[in-house]
């Protein structure tokens, strides 16, 4: 293997153990507020690491190495299909926005679920979430740590056990150590990578394919249908493409983890400043990566394995030892993604089960305790998983954006909007989400040429409205407490 | 827990909040609807009757190159013009409430 691409990685994960130490003083200083300082970073951050932590906790595996593989093979209806994810930069903040800061510092809350638990006052509520959080979440990180030991696998050319043990090693310790302010931080180191690994690669690909007219004319040639917005066999309808503004466009302010940063920023400036940065980097990753996938096709003919296709061109069109630093951007995309969702899932069940069910009056030192305990505990269950991934795991993590959307996108809007949402009206929507979306995706898999999140969010809202309004009217008007 | 502000009527800074998501679902709308008509209106024709603006098929440039310029100003205009910079802290808020109304 190319030993500039192992330099790069390795100064890589050095930087990121770095950061890691360096911001976990702030965790040891501030004891009385372990819990804010280590799951939310103490509420403190500016507008541009905000916007960079939600592009890369969003951004992921996904647009790097899966959606360039998917334009490979589409042509360009599936840069359209991505285009979608533009509105992520504004759409989470703008919706969210100011009444979740202020009802999230108001309730005290430090994850989707504190929010939910103080807003509706219901215990079925609060376990049916963090149920749903642990389960989509916990199989999304199992994926994505088979993706990132792949990953180090065909950079390093170490065996996939051993590039799972190294991906594993860097992953736990860095977030152990160095919680949520550590894992914003690197966000933002990774989201810059990303941003300038994106723009080198497009101009290279397109020096490469000698300019975009003549990638354009050797598409046509082979065949025509890659510059339609229909994909390669017209089969992208325009209903289906249409449909993904829902699962990965505005759905993803449903998205706990996209949640939880939506209320760890400082000021109305941050979050101002947040939306400018935010829409335009989710822009330029989304039309840049995915025009990569498009034009590599002339370049790189026959490339059978999709997700292949981001680390060949890269390799193809840039000298070796820059070649090696940009590589190094999927890898750090994957790992922001595990370690926000190794983050979340531990706050799930410390803070949601632990501290409200088990022991409520645990000592500061207690939880410190038991956080630094589930995260490990965690890490080493998903390294098992990770070793031989079953075939539910990797079902589990395409289903896991659309179940969460299902279950929390109307109990999360409604709670902030709606005067008069109740627990009854939150109940029935997750359910019915959640329940439609597990039946739909099973039997009726695109309903209405439509993807299986679809109706799901619609069901699930008029089962919000009725059981609000149902039990409001046997009730009487119910006295909010808030 | 109890709080003295009733849920929205008396804070004023949940009318403000409440605006902008409105301005938030009004520019994902408005976003869709310049991606969608662009895209299948002029996407639809038979590829030879494609026309191309810097290499790129027209249907594509108009509607996802330019269109992402376009939602970038208004995101831009947005913030600098409708958005109003409130505390998240419910001690001060009546001290700040009073600036920054645009």
């Amino acid at each position: 293997m190319n030993p500039t691409v192992l330099i790069s990685l390795f100064v890589f994960i050095a930087i990121i153990f770095i950061v890691g130490l360096w911001s976990s003083r702030n965790v040891n200083r501030k004891e009385s507020t372990f819990l804010q300082e280590y799951f939310l970073g103490s509420r403190e951050l500016g507008g541009f690491i905000l916007a960079m932590t939600m592009v890369a906790t969003y951004g992921s595996a996904s647009s790097f190495l899966g959606g360039p593989g998917a334009a490979y093979t589409q042509g360009l209806g599936w840069v359209l299909l991505a285009m979608s994810q533009v509105a992520t930069g504004y759409f989470v903040l703008l919706i969210l926005g100011k009444k979740f800061a202020i009802m999230a510092r108001r309730y005290d809350a430090i994850t989707l679920t504190d929010f939910l638990r103080k807003r509706y006052n219901s215990k079925a509520v609060v376990i049916l979430s963090a149920i749903s959080i642990i389960i989509f979440l916990f199989s999304a990180m199992t994926a994505q740590w088979v993706g990132g030991a792949w990953l180090i696998e065909s950079l390093t050319g170490l065996s996939y056990t051993s590039a799972l043990f190294v991906f594993a090693i860097a992953v736990l310790i860095y977030v152990i150590i160095g919680g949520f302010r550590a894992v914003v931080i690197t966000d933002t180191i990774q989201g810059v990578v990303m941003v300038v690994g994106t723009l080198i690669i497009l101009v290279g690909t397109i020096i490469a394919g000698g300019g975009i007219s003549n990638i354009m004319n050797d598409l046509v040639t082979e065949n025509p249908n890659l510059i339609t917005p229909f994909g390669h066999d017209g089969g992208l309808t325009p209903a289906y493409v249409s449909s993904f503004w829902i699962l990965v466009g505005v759905g993803v302010v449903a998205l706990p983890q996209v949640a939880v940063r939506a209320m760890s920023y400082k000021n109305a400036k941050a979050m101002h400043r947040s939306l400018i940065v935010g829409t335009i980097v989710v822009g330029f990753i989304m039309l840049g990566m995915h025009l990569i996938g498009v034009f590599a096709r002339p370049i790189l003919p026959g490339i059978e394995v999709a997700d292949q296709v981001m680390p060949l061109i890269t390799l193809e069109v840039l000298p070796p030892w820059l070649a090696g630093i940009v590589l190094a951007a999927p890898l750090a995309a994957i790992m922001s993604t595990v370690d926000s969702l190794l983050l979340l899932v531990s706050s799930a069940v410390v803070k949601d089960v632990y501290l409200n069910y088990v022991k409520p009056d645990a000592t500061m030192r207690r939880v410190k305790q038991v956080s630094f305990g589930v995260t490990a505990v965690l890490g080493v269950l998903v390294f098992g998983l990770a070793l031989s991934p079953p075939d539910l795991l990797i079902w589990l993590n395409l289903f896991a954006f659309g179940g969460l959307e299902a279950a929390f996108i109307w109990p999360l809007i409604f709670g902030l909007y709606w005067q008069r949402a109740n627990k009854s009206g939150a109940l029935a929507s997750m359910v019915a989400g959640v329940a439609s979306y597990i039946l739909i995706h099973n039997f009726w898999p695109h309903p209405f040429g439509m993807h299986s999140v679809v109706l799901p969010v619609v069901l699930s809202f008029f089962a919000f409205v009725i059981g609000t309004y149902v039990t409001d009217r046997s009730r009487g008007k119910q006295q909010a407490s808030f | 827990m109890e709080n003295n502000k009733s849920w929205n009527a008396n804070d004023r800074r949940f009318k403000i909040a409440n605006r902008e998501a409105l301005i938030g679902v009004g520019l994902a709308i408005f976003n869709f609807i310049w991606w969608y008509s662009f895209a299948y209106g002029l996407g639809s024709k038979p590829v030879e009757e494609y026309t191309y603006v810097f290499g790129l098929p027209a249907w594509f440039f108009y509607s996802c190159v330019v269109g992402l310029l376009v939602v970038i100003i208004l995101v831009i205009i947005i913030v600098k013009f409708f958005l109003v910079e409130v505390s998240f802290d419910d001690d001060d808020s009546d001290e700040k409430d009073g600036r920054g109304r645009p």
